[in-house]
């Protein structure tokens, strides 16, 4: 059972999204993320509220899952959205006791929650439509230019790739062990915290020294397949653009000019 | 023409206490005198720490002799200038199957020694379906390794391998963590290697039945070459096997236990067939 966890969270079907190059997909969630920093106004929301619901749309994932990602900042959106609402001084609106709800406070405790609820569906469209795989190769492309100044940007993906396919092994062998030394009277689950934390020991112990055994060994078995770094290397899958990549492109571009222009000529 | 040739060689390391300081020279290869022909199927027999996976080590370059010589496929081993060219032309397959597996897909994994390479990536792609096919594993070419059982996983190895178009693949232990089943798999692809594609390969193993296709056997033992021979040469010498802590087949035992006692039957029997054949002739 635990072989089957799905890591990150991708989604897969076939979509327009899912089969757009990982470098438009990366800029795309940064531009998105970005312009909700930007917007002056609810005009802009309005802009912004669209351009979401058709990557919705378009990533054809069942709005449950991005809603997903959302519950585990609950708490956070509540606390934002409460301090927003009592602290912002301005007009008062309604008031009882020591707490007054202004007009500005509800402005912006309504952005603040949107803003939030926006850069989570943002990235987790992102997520849900690209394979870590396909992410790690996105990021070592576009970030290629960093090698010039010696950002050793290849290393870095490849660790990354390595320690996302290691994840579920490294997760069977904790599996194992847990159950190998539960056997023999261990407890990990009574007791307070620091108890439950000190009684971790016996099994991050052992799982540590696995892996690096197994670290050990990969390393020898990729120097036994003629790795030797990023040069001189080829891809088996370059990225390569598309048509609809440059469309998307072009998309992205009129977007972000239209959250920055649109709410701001409306107002003057 | 020999792919692999060895003199003298001889591994050295120190041993260490726990603080650091030298504690001991362990000499784990002493002396080594090899030679291993283009299509060859060598099995290189030995008990734990006889010094087998140290040898494979040395004919990959992961390992350099501290005395003494290899060549591969021609090249002396300490010349770095042919590191790479050794490693691509005798391929290794490890023991453990999860710990050699690079990619998050099987072709991907297949692709990554031709990627290292430098290999166009047109060529690669015709690499990667060549050698998942000549495994048998091109069905499941866009599964994730993890999903694949112990037996799948090293014949994904050894595709791996093969699409660097090796001349020689040398496998320590392949089917050490293996069920039976997975053993049969691997071992068939192997033999199918060698027949077909004239690849030669080097199987080191402390399974007795798997030694039996080999047209060559090396026994090691304390860091020596004690026995050499055809499979039947070897097992001829039950005794002396059982000696250095190796079980033979379990016929080939029957057959000696029953020579002891007095009946005519040849020694070296290596398959249930041929002894069946010998029983046969005697009555």
């Amino acid at each position: 059972m635990l072989r089957d966890i799905t890591l990150g969270q991708y989604y897969p079907t076939e979509s327009v999204l899912h089969k757009l190059d990982p470098r438009v997909k990366l800029l795309g969630t940064l531009v998105f993320l970005v312009s909700l920093f930007l917007i002056p106004n609810f005009i802009g929301y309005i802009i912004a509220t669209i351009f979401l619901i058709c990557m919705i749309l378009l990533s054809k994932v069942p709005f449950s899952f991005m809603v997903r990602g959302l519950k585990a900042v609950v708490i956070l959106l509540l606390v934002t959205v409460i301090i927003n609402l009592f602290a912002t001084p301005g007009e008062v609106l309604v008031s009882f006791w020591k707490f007054r709800i202004t007009k500005e406070g509800i402005y912006a405790s309504v952005f603040m929650m949107l803003r939030l609820i926006y850069l989570i569906i943002g990235s987790s469209i992102m997520t849900l439509t690209t394979t870590p795989a396909n992410l790690t190769d996105g990021m070592e492309k576009a970030l290629s230019p960093l090698s010039l100044i010696r950002v050793p940007v290849h290393e870095i993906a490849m660790m990354m790739s390595i320690a996302l396919s290691f994840i579920p092994i490294l997760l069977e062998e904790t599996d194992k062990i847990m159950k190998a030394q539960m056997a023999r009277g261990a407890d990990f689950e009574s007791g307070n915290l620091i108890r439950r934390v000190k009684n971790m020991i016996p099994l991050l112990v052992p799982l540590f020294i696995s892996a690096f055994r197994r670290a050990n060994d990969l390393a020898m078995a990729m120097e036994a397949r003629c790795y030797r770094g990023g040069d001189g290397r080829t891809k088996m899958k370059p990225l390569k653009y598309h048509v609809n990549d440059v469309i998307a492109y072009v998309l992205l571009a009129l977007y972000l000019a239209a959250v920055i222009v649109i709410p701001r000529v409306i107002l003057a | 023409m020999s792919i692999i040739k060895s003199e003298k060689l001889a591994y050295e390391y120190f041993r260490r206490d726990k603080d650091g300081a030298v504690d001991g020279i362990v000499r784990a290869l002493n002396d080594i005198d090899l030679d291993i022909s283009q299509g060859d199927f060598v099995a290189i027999l030995g008990h734990n720490g006889s010094g087998k996976s140290t040898l494979a080590k040395h004919m990959n370059a992961i390992l350099y002799p501290s005395e003494g010589t290899i060549w591969v496929n021609g090249m002396d081993s300490k010349e770095p200038e042919h590191l790479w060219e050794i490693r691509r032309s005798a391929g290794m397959v490890f023991q453990n199957p999860d710990n050699q597996i690079i990619g998050n897909v099987v072709e991907e994994d297949v692709g990554f020694g031709p990627e290292n390479m430098g290999v166009p990536t047109k060529e690669i792609w015709e690499r990667v379906e060549e050698s998942l096919k000549a495994v048998g594993m091109y069905a499941y070419r866009k599964s994730a390794p993890g999903k694949l059982s112990g037996g799948q996983k090293q014949r994904v190895a050894i595709a791996g391998v093969l699409a660097m178009h090796p001349k020689c693949i040398v496998l320590d232990e392949p089917t050490a963590m293996l069920d039976p089943m997975g053993r049969r798999e691997v071992i068939r692809a192997l033999r199918a290697l060698n027949d077909v594609e004239n690849i030669t390969v080097i199987l080191i193993t402390h399974y007795m039945e798997e030694v039996i296709y080999a047209n060559k056997v090396f026994v090691m033992d304390q860091g020596n070459i004690v026995m050499e021979g055809t499979p039947r040469q070897v097992f001829s010498h039950v005794e002396e096997l059982e000696q250095l802590r190796l079980t033979v087949p379990q016929v080939t035992r029957l057959a000696h236990e029953l020579r002891k006692t007095g009946v005519r039957i040849p020694e070296g029997i290596l398959t249930a067939e041929e002894f069946a054949e010998a029983i046969c002739r005697l009555l």
